[in-house]
């Protein structure tokens, strides 16, 4: 009785993205069916100052979070910007997927993304500086995220002491 | 996305040629789920081309066809005339598929009675229903299938519950198909409404304050569904059956179809009633705003006229089918999807209350509450210019009527509208609800609030909500949420447990060994008892003081690091509190030096369940215990233990679930033994095999048994507890001739309510020994009261 249309199962919201994790210790395939049962999640774009508490009650309006890994800068270890939450369920993470990626912690529009499941050394940023990738490069001016990227800081001190 | 279906007939020889089967089939599925979606071709002429691609279909796919024509019929009711329509177009090419049709659909209506899938029956029979309209189905035998669902109230001794649905069936099928019927069979009709307005009135209700929104009746009265929906069609009876606002393809096709010839309903005899039945519960119809309160736009259905139960019907279908995926929702709803939409403008005051309906529905809301948290977001940004108002316009009504809001709602409320501003920038006229500062704290409205920032605050953080509210408010703030430390520092030097406070701290910093900690924690004395008893293994609550307000103090930054402390020290927890009051004085000093931060002590209690620090009954205990009688009327006491239940609750299904398991395994293996007859020596081993698992059922039987055991004892404890303090409260009413209803008595019985509201399948199965044991008729009506309501639910 109970056909299945695969027409109306859309669930765009929970599809895997593009990115793929460049360390991931495994070729394509095995982080894909990884990435497809995960119960964890990534979140970015937060800013330096969210801290894991309101990261926890955000995360568990979609279902009983088993754990949350703060990122941090792996020099200064810090909070810079990004983090990990793990459900217990993936039926829970699926929901975070649904509801909470692409709404507001901390007035900023956050991102979450499936992730292969937490490995230890992961918690911290790849960028040269040490904190994200995204942040050496970026040209904007992000108070919550260290202010100019990292890249554009250099530019500027060293404009400024050109200019004295 | 469509080819052109002037050359349907050569495109599908076409494609039979070169594709696949199975491509075809997807393609059949797709076409036949997308008809009536965006497209540059009308409505009509689109469902005319697919007409003619599935009957040339029909010869290879009938079968699959049918299939899926009936899958639709249950899955997508907000588009029901779109796919009757192409079903009458169907028959009337091919009167054979017609009845065969039909046929599936009856099958297809049996399986979906016997699975309990009631929701979707309703759906299947408005579908049969609209294809009297489509000249599928001979009007007469329609009503002989209304007429067999109305007997069903005759039946004796089955729940009101089973009766409820097939007049809800048959009532909620009459705007569609209510004036066909009575053209045909207008002295039938009659018999039967009448049937159905005798039943009605002699109906028990008194399920009804149980899921009410509001207590009171004004400004909106909040009515029972089948009630409201009488009402409604009544007033359809009297309109003369005239509907407008159903979309109905059908009528421009009135030519082809009735040249049709039509097929007559097998008798259909309702299934008779089985014990393990789970009838829909009732409703209570949700109003929040009506046609007066809407701003300028268009006019708002009347509540007891036709069109507000189609549209809200067609609203909370698109609700169900899409609530994954935001985007689609709301397209839909506001009827961008041009073919499937129903009123030229769904005014936004509607569709938000629809919504509002959803998340305030008693027992519980169809979806989770943070899907409609983000629905409105989504639609405030689909309509900035006028969905903010309208949500503001909302709020506001809401808070005004905070008083009589059930408890339930209330909390819902509150989640929604701190998680809502922390989206918008917290911004919000806070001064327009200066009304709440002049009332006692705890009424209702200064209580909200204060939740509401206590939620904010945990969104963002402490200096944020002194910064969005005015000073005036300064009362309401919730405290900072910092650490108490007993032994802070040398002030305390004088308590009895400083020294060892110092002594354990340093060792922990330095990392000492259990043995040595334990070692330390030995020279703590002991305040219940006279001698200092060497073994130290009795209960003594100066040391659990001593140790974990160090350790947490240690601990304090950050969730994870606190977690990482319980985890270091699981051992000497699990000794320090082997004694239930030991897991009941664990607690009382979390909550002591973690009052101001309730969300951390609701976090550490929960990961103290999970790692058996302290079990679920030293929780409720403790929350009902007289220390915490202070705090009994705050949110968070109610959070903790509605998770607590419900990890109860998953621990049982998680051991249930293994133990099915490990008989399925067996059975499974037990058969492939039987088939295929090994020889002697691989018997033994399977044998062997099967001894072990049987072992292994065995074991689990048991677990399962302890398990349900704990549960039962819960709730046993929980309802104990209520019982004990209402009946205090009534009997100190009573003697002091004081009114019953003070803010503390409404909070504490909606909360009894809520506990059997939110647990209750759970509930249901331990019915007999809180009968027996616990609401009996000695207790006060009004405490027994809450109980027989919530049997009214299922009976």
């Amino acid at each position: 009785m109970s056909a299945k249309l695969n027409a109306l199962n859309s669930d765009s919201y929970i599809d895997v993205s593009q990115y793929r994790d460049q360390h991931f210790k495994g070729n394509r395939y095995e982080q894909e069916k990884l990435l497809k049962q995960s119960h964890t999640l990534y979140v970015g774009n937060l800013s330096f100052y969210t801290t894991e508490e309101q990261v926890h009650e955000l995360f568990s309006k979609s279902g009983d979070i088993k754990r949350i890994i703060i990122g941090l800068d792996k020099i200064k270890k810090t909070a810079c910007g990004f983090c990990f939450v793990e459900y217990y369920t993936r039926a829970d993470a699926e929901h975070a997927m649904r509801f909470i990626n692409g709404t507001r912690l901390d007035d900023r529009i956050i991102r979450t993304d499936w992730d292969a499941g937490f490995k230890e050394g992961r918690q911290y940023g790849r960028g040269k500086s040490g904190g994200q990738v995204r942040d050496e490069y970026r040209q904007d001016y992000d108070p919550a995220r260290g202010g100019y990227g990292k890249l554009a800081q250099q530019h500027r001190s060293t404009e400024a002491r050109n200019s004295f | 996305m469509f080819c052109s279906f002037s050359a349907a007939g050569g495109q599908a020889h076409k494609r039979r040629r070169t594709s696949e089967p199975i491509e075809i089939e997807d393609r059949l599925e797709s076409l036949i789920c997308r008809v009536g979606e965006k497209s540059t071709s009308s409505l009509e002429s689109n469902l005319e081309g697919l007409a003619g691609v599935l009957e040339a279909d029909l010869p290879n796919y009938k079968n699959k066809i049918l299939r899926i024509l009936c899958a639709v019929a249950r899955l997508l009711p907000e588009k029901l005339t779109v796919y009757t329509t192409l079903v009458g177009l169907l028959n009337a090419r091919n009167y054979n598929f017609g009845g065969e049709f039909v046929e599936a659909m009856i099958r297809q209506l049996k399986e979906t009675l016997k699975n309990n899938l009631y929701n979707e029956a309703v759906y299947l029979v408005r579908f049969l229903s609209d294809l009297v309209n489509c000249h599928v189905i001979a009007a007469p035998s329609m009503v002989a299938m209304f007429e067999n669902f109305v007997s069903v109230t005759q039946e004796e001794d089955v729940p009101q519950v089973r009766s409820d649905w097939f007049v809800y069936v048959v009532l909620s099928c009459l705007p569609w198909v209510g004036k066909e019927l009575y053209e045909k069979k207008d002295v039938e009709m009659d018999r039967l409404l009448s049937q159905v307005e005798g039943y009605l009135k002699r109906r028990v209700k008194i399920h009804v304050p149980m899921l009410q929104v509001w207590t009171a009746e004004k400004p909106h009265p909040q009515e029972e569904y089948l009630d409201c929906l009488w009402a409604q069609i009544q007033k359809l009876k009297k309109d003369r059956w005239q509907e407008r606002h159903i979309l109905r393809p059908y009528i421009a096709f009135d030519s082809v179809l009735c040249e049709a010839l039509q097929h007559n309903l097998p008798p259909f005899t309702p299934p008779g009633h089985m014990p393990d039945a789970q009838y829909p519960m009732p409703r209570v119809v949700f109003r929040m705003f009506d046609y007066t309160d809407a701003p300028e736009g268009p006019v708002m259905p009347g509540s007891h006229s036709v069109e507000r139960f189609v549209i809200e019907e067609n609203l909370h279908c698109i609700i169900k089918t899409h609530w994954k995926e935001r985007k689609t929702c709301l397209l839909g709803s506001l009827g961008h999807g041009k073919h499937f939409k129903l009123v030229e403008n769904i005014h936004l005051s509607f569709f938000s209350q629809v919504i509002f309906g959803e998340l305030f529905q008693l027992p519980s809301p169809p979806h989770m509450d943070v899907m409609y948290t983000t629905l409105l977001i989504e639609l405030c940004k689909l309509q900035p210019g006028s969905l903010p108002q309208v949500l503001a316009q909302a709020t506001e009504m809401l808070y005004m009527r905070l008083d009589t809001m059930n408890t339930s709602c209330v909390d819902r409320l509150i989640n929604w509208f701190a998680h809502h501003l922390s989206n918008f920038q917290f911004r919000w006229s806070w001064d327009d609800w200066a009304d709440c500062l002049t009332v006692d704290l705890e009424k209702p409205k200064p209580k909200f609030v204060k939740e509401v920032l206590e939620k904010c605050m945990r969104l963002s953080y402490h200096q944020r909500i002194i910064d969005i509210v005015p000073p005036t408010f300064s009362a309401l703030i919730p405290a900072d949420p910092t650490f108490t430390y007993k032994y802070i520092d040398e002030s305390t030097s004088s308590l009895p447990g400083y020294p060892a406070a110092i002594n354990v701290g340093n060792a922990i910093k330095n990392r000492a060994s259990n043995e040595e900690i334990l070692t330390i924690l030995k020279e703590v004395p002991n305040p219940n008892q006279e001698d200092d008893d060497d073994e130290g293994e009795s209960f003594n609550p100066l040391k659990i003081d001593v140790f974990l307000q160090t350790l947490l103090h240690l601990a304090a930054k950050s969730f994870s690091h606190s977690f990482s402390a319980l985890g270091k020290f699981h051992e000497i927890l699990k000794t320090l509190t082997e004694s239930d009051e030991g897991k009941l004085h664990i607690l009382k000093v979390i909550y002591e030096v973690w009052r101001n931060h309730p969300q951390m002590i609701a976090v550490l209690v929960d990961k103290m369940v999970r790692t058996q620090i302290v079990d679920c009954a030293a929780v409720a205990n403790w929350l009902f215990s007289q220390d915490m009688a202070h705090e009994f009327t705050r949110l968070f006491i109610w959070e903790i233990l509605h998770s607590t239940i419900r990890k109860m609750n998953k621990h049982v299904q998680k051991i249930q679930k293994e133990l099915e398991e490990a008989k399925d395994k067996l059975e499974k293996q037990q058969h492939k033994r039987r088939d295929s007859g090994d020889d002697e020596e691989m018997e033994k081993n399977s044998e062997d095999e099967d001894g072990q698992l049987e072992e292994q059922i065995e074991r689990l039987q048991e677990k399962v048994e302890s398990a349900q055991s704990e549960q039962k004892n819960l709730f046993l404890v929980i309802f104990q507890r209520f019982i004990m303090l209402l009946t205090e409260h009534l009997v100190r009413c009573e003697t002091g001739s004081v009114d019953i209803s003070t803010p503390w008595y409404k909070n504490c019985i909606e909360r009894l309510q809520q506990i059997f509201l939110m647990h209750h399948a759970t509930i249901q199965q331990y019915m007999g020994t809180l009968e027996n044991l616990l609401f009996t008729a000695e207790l006060d009506h009004h405490i027994l009261a809450v109980y027989q309501q919530f049997c009214a639910l299922q009976l």
